[in-house]
């Protein structure tokens, strides 16, 4: 070996081992928790999404029951109240349902009648609010009242308020739980990024007292560990990626489910996940070279 | 080797190392260097004799900033270590060349890249030390064995290789410590002309030893440590080198 070594093309060597098993470990670990971490980030987002779209589906529609009018019969009294809506500024659509439409909606409760035209079952209105400016309930009752119809808004308001009850808490825990497990893809990664560090103790010890500065020697075991979490982040947020996509094939249009909705364009929350375990692991390898300390007392 | 330029720059100071009524301890332990005065000179070579556990590596290390001292005052380059803030240490360290007594050679590098560390560190250039390690290997008698690992060396060859580490860097005092310990005597004594070759080129040499033959036969000064008191000797007999 000594023979062939040539001193015109020696390049210096890395002072740390390239290769080591406790490397491998921190790299399988780091990505196992990177690809929770992602897996719940993705779940948080479509969480969010679904929230949202619950309540602009809900606070962008209106259902007006008329119950009749002076002299009108309930369907014409249903058609001049839809007439009427239309004209309120920040009404896109009111259309009157038929009245098929309002007996199926008692039909679970009077059971099947034959001459259900008979019975004074009020009829509907669906109107559809402007979302940039939507006249709120009141609005509508008025225009409603100066009409003579009779005839009651239902805003959805107590639905609404109890969908974004819902949304906020399944939010807020989806986040939760993402952060514990970033905060533990953290912890692991600076756990096992001083592992490494102890394990490589007397290189520290030897480049201290050869002279070098605290910034050169922490250097070397950022740029080590860091460049290893960034791989196991990598792993893991290409793992979740797939898992994602796989997801969202299997959900067709929807995305996994109607109740959680998922886009192609979701997947790309993953992308800083490499970049985050490696400011982790960097930092945490900083930090781990100054408590070693300078062998002083 | 060529004259040593940072040697000849020490010169320019009275005293390499200055310690005035220093005493040490580890932790709450009972004192290990109790009330010790010395210096040493610029170009000077001594020896630390005692035996085992009188406190031979602790003096050592209290020169390299290992450890600090409980009492007294310690100049090194005439700046008085109390008064030097910790981040200026590398700066101390990288005019100082050390032998350890278990060498602290890193394996997974060759005896070349070993060598050539404080030098890297220092933040040199390739290019423009390569030749210069090549050199001094061939000068330690490692000439053929620059591409070897350290466990593939013998154990002279490491103690040599230790030391071209520690003068690589042209140091203006080489601290060893027990660097004879595990060799034999006719590679201790190629060691020991090694260390006065270096001495002869300017560097301040300060060896810690328990071989009193080696010590006797220098015909150079001893600071003999005993129960961690100092009591100088002067030279015992003919030099060896």
């Amino acid at each position: 070996m000594s023979e062939a070594f040539d001193v015109a093309r020696w390049r210096p060597a890395p002072f740390l081992p390239e290769r080591e098993t406790r490397d491998r470990a921190l790299v399988f670990v780091v990505a196992v928790l990177c690809y929770l971490a992602c897996v719940t980030g993705l779940a948080v987002i479509a969480a969010d999404r679904a929230a949202s779209g619950w309540s602009r589906q809900l606070s962008s529609e209106v259902t007006v029951i008329v119950r009749g009018g002076a002299g009108l019969t309930p369907d014409a009294a249903a058609a001049a109240a839809a007439e009427t809506l239309a004209g309120v500024p920040g009404v896109s659509e009111a259309r009157a349902l038929e009245a098929r439409k309002a007996y199926d909606l008692v039909r679970p409760w009077i059971g099947d009648v034959a001459e259900v035209e008979e019975l004074p079952v009020p009829r509907l209105v669906a109107v559809s609010l402007d979302r940039k400016r939507p006249p709120d309930a009141a609005t509508l009752r008025r225009a409603l009242k100066a009409q003579g119809l009779d005839a009651i808004v239902d805003d959805h308001s107590l639905w609404l308020k109890d969908v974004r009850r819902a949304a906020g808490i399944a939010r807020g825990l989806a986040a939760v739980v993402f952060l514990l497990v970033a905060a533990a893809a953290g912890a692991v990664a600076a756990s096992a990024t001083r592992a490494g560090l102890a394990a490589q103790r007397p290189v520290v010890e030897v480049l201290r007292l050869a002279g070098a500065e605290e910034g050169f020697i922490a250097g070397l075991f950022q740029a080590r560990f860091a460049r290893a979490a960034a791989l196991a982040g990598t792993i893991g947020a290409g793992a979740a990626a797939l898992t994602g996509a796989a997801l969202r094939l299997a959900g067709g249009g929807e995305g996994l489910t109607p109740a959680l909705p998922f886009a192609w364009v979701d997947l790309l929350a993953v992308l800083p996940c490499p970049v985050l375990a490696a400011l982790v692991a960097g930092l945490a390898a900083r930090l781990a070279v100054r408590r070693i300390g300078d062998g002083t007392p | 080797m060529s004259r040593n330029p940072v040697a000849a720059a020490a010169a320019d100071i009275d005293e390499v190392v200055r310690f005035d009524a220093v005493s040490m301890r580890y932790g709450r332990g009972a004192e290990v260097l109790r009330d010790i005065s010395f210096s040493l000179a610029p170009g000077s070579f001594h020896f630390i004799t005692g035996p085992s556990g009188a406190g031979k590596s602790s003096l050592l290390k209290l020169i390299y900033l290992a450890a600090q001292p409980s009492a007294g005052e310690i100049r090194l380059f005439g700046e008085d270590l109390a008064r030097t803030p910790t981040r200026r240490w590398p700066e101390l360290r990288r005019r100082m060349g050390l032998v350890f007594q278990d060498l602290l050679l890193l394996d997974h590098l060759t005896a070349f890249d070993n060598a050539a560390a404080p030098l890297r560190i220092a933040g040199a250039r390739p290019s423009d030390y390569r030749a210069d390690v090549a050199e001094l290997l061939a000068w330690v008698g490692l000439g053929a064995r620059m591409g070897a690992f350290p466990p593939e060396l013998a154990g002279g060859e490491k103690q040599r290789l230790a030391i071209a580490r520690a003068v690589v860097a042209r140091p203006q005092i080489l601290l060893a410590d027990e660097p004879t310990s595990n060799v034999d005597a006719q590679a201790a004594l190629r060691i020991y002309r090694l260390f006065v070759e270096l001495n002869r080129l300017g560097t301040t040499v300060l060896i810690a030893t328990h071989d009193q033959d080696l010590v006797a036969r220098s015909g150079r000064p001893a600071l003999h440590l005993e129960g961690g008191r100092l009591a100088w000797r002067a030279p015992q007999g003919p030099a060896a080198a």
